[in-house]
């Protein structure tokens, strides 16, 4: 469970998160949503620590980040993943090398063991044979796979995805929705997802946070997002002709 | 009169700053590493491809240069009251206290610098230092520490390699004309002081020093895109210069004086 209450966060004179008060549980995928520019991205970062923040607080499982030392602080990181927008996979390391690269640095597993986990967690985002080019060498949405293998390699308690479905081709975005959902249900991870993907919203969202100009405007359920009155929900959410004629007919 | 004096009083306070943060840089670097193994391959591969990968410019500048200023010097010394292996003697102090130690780190701060703060920079603006330090580890640590380590070790072998090289030069602009090898490697033989060595040796590993951390310093703190990365690296290299001349000076006063 991570707690947020009240956090701001400002660049020089502009303030991008004006306030945000919420709660992420465990073995939910929540998702943040959001028109682009509205601070998902900001709010994530500060989520873990990247931006320190002006104001509020934040908690995991009851221990304070702000109030840490530096070697909390680094525990509490090898039990994160994260999916960056732009990918950040390290571009000198082979695709292999990057998807086992925290366990190098924290596991005692063996080599072979590593290598499995590789091909495990490649495999689970549709990935083969690609384990020894350079990241320099795949597509976007190659990419993109291999930040999430990454990002689960440890068997992350916390997992925090940065749009991880933009670039995708529709088949591969809901793959790769369900695989988070399925394994924030499995491992009982506390997922948060950003996304301004309308599909994602209705496949996997449990719980879902609409975030405008840097505040918190809507937050519920995922069938309820479908039927909310709020305006500033509904303007977003039925931008898209498709979903008006969803709501039309439910 | 009152805007040169706020010029001059941002300019200080810039420049406070800027040494503040790179003191809280350094203090970050060297921590105990998350795993030990991790970073020994982080260091052989920095040695590699930021050491033994200068070994071919430094070889042929020293060569060069250390011919060149064997012709030089004689051409100075044309004097009948001065032997001709005096000549030699000139080159190798040359070569030893100044050359080798001073002008050849000056080139690397070129090479090296321009690379540390450019594979850093764009690694910063790619998110990858930010994907370590969620990852918990640190990145100051993990990527600047091995690059300090690892010239630090090897700069002063490779210094060493220089002034051989140098007075290879050296002995090969004799060969070719000037006068004889024999007065060169008699007055190669002349008067040798070992201290001087160590002097080179020690400005070697400051200067290294230097560099490494300078321009670890202006690449990692980059911020906005691929212009900046630019911008960051030339920084650096100008940084790294100025402050290798300036210890220069600083370290001749201490160890020479
Ligand atoms: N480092 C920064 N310095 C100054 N302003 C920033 C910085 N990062 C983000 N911002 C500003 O904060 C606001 C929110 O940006 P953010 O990246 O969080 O948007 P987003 O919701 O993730 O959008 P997108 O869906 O396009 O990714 C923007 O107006 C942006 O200009
Ligand atoms: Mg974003």
């Amino acid at each position: 469970m991570i707690e947020v209450r009240d956090i701001q966060k400002k660049f020089g004179d502009t303030t991008v998160l004006k306030g945000i008060t919420t709660s992420f549980r465990q073995g939910v995928t929540s998702l943040i949503i959001g028109e682009s520019g509205a601070g998902k991205t900001v709010f994530l970062k500060s989520l873990v620590g990247l931006h320190g923040i002006d104001q509020g607080e934040i908690f995991y499982d009851d221990r304070q980040l702000g109030k840490m030392n530096e070697d909390e602080q680094k525990a509490l990181r090898t039990e994160m993943g994260m999916v960056f927008q732009g990918n950040a996979l390290f571009d000198s390391l082979n695709i292999e090398e990057n998807v086992i690269f925290a366990l190098n640095m924290f596991s005692e597993m063996s080599a072979a063991e590593k290598k499995e986990r590789a091909d495990f967690c490649l495999e689970r985002v549709n990935l083969k044979g690609v384990n020894n080019r350079k990241p320099a060498e795949l597509s976007g949405g190659m990419k993109k796979r291999v930040a999430i293998a990454r990002a689960i390699a440890l068997n992350p308690k916390y997992l925090f995805c940065d749009e991880p479905n933009s670039g995708l081709d529709p088949r591969t975005a809901i793959l790769i929705d369900n695989l988070l959902q399925e394994i924030t249900h499995e491992f009982n991870i506390t997922t948060v997802i950003n996304t301004h993907d309308m599909n994602s919203v209705v496949e996997i969202g449990e719980h879902i946070i609409f975030i405008k100009d840097g505040a918190k405007a809507w937050e519920g359920g995922g069938e309820e997002i479908l039927h909310t009155d709020n305006k500033a929900v509904t303007d977003f959410v039925f931008s898209s002709e498709l979903f008006r004629k969803i709501r039309e007919k439910s | 009169m009152q805007n040169y004096f706020y010029f001059s009083d941002m300019f200080l306070i810039t420049w406070i700053r800027t040494l503040g943060r790179y003191w809280l840089m350094l203090s970050r670097t060297f921590r105990k590493p998350e795993n030990w193994n991790e970073y020994k391959k982080a260091f052989f591969r920095d040695l590699d491809h930021l050491g033994v990968d200068s070994l071919g410019i430094v070889a042929v500048i020293s060569i060069f240069v250390g011919a060149v200023v064997t012709i030089q010097t004689n051409y100075n010394l044309q004097d009948p009251l001065i032997p001709d292996y005096y000549v030699a003697l000139a080159v190798r102090e040359s070569i030893i206290l100044e050359f080798s130690p001073t002008i050849v780190s000056l080139i690397l701060a070129g090479k090296v610098g321009s690379n540390i703060a450019s594979t850093l920079g764009s690694m910063r603006v790619s998110e990858q230092i930010d994907a370590l330090e969620v990852m918990g580890v640190n990145p100051h640590a993990y990527l600047i520490m091995p690059k300090v380590v690892a010239l630090v070790l090897f700069n002063p072998i490779l210094i060493i390699i220089s002034m051989f090289l140098g007075v290879i030069g050296g002995y090969l602009a004799a060969y070719f004309g000037i006068f004889s090898t024999q007065d060169f490697i008699t007055g190669l033989q002349l008067e040798f002081n070992a201290y001087y060595v160590s002097y080179a040796l020690i400005k070697t590993v400051v200067f290294a020093f230097l560099i490494t951390s300078i321009s670890a310093f202006y690449g990692f703190f980059v911020k906005g895109g691929a212009i900046e990365v630019g911008v960051n690296a030339t920084k650096a290299v100008v940084s790294s210069s100025v402050a290798i001349i300036v210890a220069n000076y600083v370290l001749t006063q201490i160890l020479l004086v």
